[in-house]
């Protein structure tokens, strides 16, 4: 079986906060097949989020590589690696994202609008993909009036409403009970498994972590293991 | 719980001969080892001879054309004895799987045979590996409800494993400590 290349490769990253402080990512290596789901996982402080942010281009290394296709990340300047977020990658926080002023709805259908898709249809696949994660209910409310856990479907919804190569999502299901993180899964899995979008997934969870194809374990700033077989559809 | 239990269950809501139990049962507990049809058969009689069930009709082979089929309903007795069964709580007992992966965390400090923080690590690969098969059924386009929450029900324990799993591979140095000196 010929594997195909990676959508992304990180390696050798090494990540400092501030002189004197310990390195966040000591060596991490990691790679993101097309269209895997792939759970990264670890103690808290390990450096999984910081890992998560250099993949995506949000933070440039202080040494090593990222790449994705015939490209650098930790070489793109910033213009580049935020047009790459808007178009082909999606991006979930572990917090708040959405931006207040805007109703659930109008928040899902901005990436479309910045792409230039026509109100009607943005508008329309908004509510397509609020209903996919349980949120249609809430279109019309403005973030601070929606509960966590409703706020993180929404985010979700608009990170996957551009159809991306790659989605990053950090703790996607954290503020869910465990009934409304399975239904956000299955929903994601099943969105991911469709549009070919590759998904990156941090958890503490091993119920949400047992969704994804694979599962990198991240300890001190290094990926100390992996578990599961690569399949790639 | 014994298969019994679970027949009269299904004679509760209908009656119906062996083969017809057995498909509702594999149905209905996707998880669970379908059922042998001998292990049906032997079951009905026994049911039979404790007057928990009893024949409701036998088709004269000449009649259908196949094989003699008996159907069976449930009894009063039988109705009793079911509400009883379902009014016990289960016993909340520690889970075998879990005390067999102590025993031989402690029998691998005790026999130096290994190391006890290798076999967690396999071990915690194993029912990753277990709960990503689980995950996989349950998300599969058409699994039944049935089949999402008994998958649910293994993949909470299994969780339930890992999670003790962690907490004993950071406590192992204690652990041997008090191996030794005991
Ligand atoms: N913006 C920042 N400024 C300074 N230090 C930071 C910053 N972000 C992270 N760190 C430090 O880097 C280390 C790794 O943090 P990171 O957020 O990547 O961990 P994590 O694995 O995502 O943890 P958690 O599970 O708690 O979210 C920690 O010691 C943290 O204190
Ligand atoms: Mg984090």
């Amino acid at each position: 079986m010929t594997t195909p290349p990676p959508l992304i490769e990180a390696r050798d990253l090494v990540k400092s906060y501030g002189a004197g402080q310990a390195p966040a990512l000591r060596g991490a290596i990691l790679h993101l097949a097309p269209g895997e789901i792939l759970a990264v996982t670890g103690p808290s402080g390990s450096g999984k989020s910081t890992l998560l942010h250099c993949l995506s281009g949000i933070v440039t290394p202080d040494s090593g590589s990222v790449r994705y296709g015939s490209e650098r990340l930790d070489q793109a300047t910033e213009t580049r690696r935020s047009e790459l977020r808007r178009t082909e990658f999606g991006v979930v926080f572990q917090f708040g994202q959405l931006v207040g002023e805007l109703t659930a709805l109008d928040n899902v259908a901005l990436p479309l609008l910045l792409a230039g898709t026509s109100r009607k249809k943005a508008h329309e696949s908004a509510g397509e993909w609020l209903e996919r994660f349980g949120v249609r209910g809430q279109a019309a409310l403005r973030p601070g009036e929606m509960s966590g856990g409703q706020g993180q479907r929404v985010a979700l919804a608009r990170a996957m409403v551009t159809r991306p190569k790659a989605l990053f999502a950090d703790e996607p299901t954290g503020a869910l009970d465990s009934l409304a993180g399975e239904q956000v899964m299955t929903a994601l899995v099943h969105a991911a498994r469709e549009s070919g979008t590759a998904v990156l997934l941090i958890t503490h969870d091993a119920q949400v972590a047992a969704y994804a194809d694979r599962e990198a374990t991240v300890r001190d700033g290094a990926v100390a293991g992996e578990t599961g077989a690569e399949v790639i559809r | 719980m014994s298969t019994a239990h679970i027949l009269l269950s299904l004679l509760a809501s209908e009656a119906g001969h062996g083969y017809d139990l057995k498909r509702r049962h594999d149905d209905r507990f996707p998880q669970a080892r379908p059922l042998a049809y001998g292990q049906v058969y032997t079951t009905l009689q026994r049911l039979t001879r404790d007057g928990l069930a009893e024949v409701a009709k036998t088709e004269d082979p000449e009649d259908s054309g196949g094989p003699e089929r008996t159907t069976y309903r449930i009894t009063e007795a039988g109705v009793q004895a079911l509400r009883t069964w379902l009014s016990e709580t289960v016993p909340a007992a520690p889970v075998s799987a879990a005390s067999e992966i102590f025993a031989k965390v402690v029998a691998i400090m005790a026999s130096g045979f290994g190391d006890p923080a290798d076999f967690l690590r396999d071990q915690r690969a194993a029912h990753l590996t277990r709960m990503r098969e689980l995950t996989a059924a349950k998300t599969a386009p058409n699994a039944t409800l049935s089949a999402v929450l008994s998958a649910d029900y293994a993949l909470n324990h299994l969780d339930a494993d890992l999670r003790w799993m962690d907490t004993t591979a950071q406590r192992l140095d204690a652990l041997a400590q008090e191996v030794r000196t005991s």
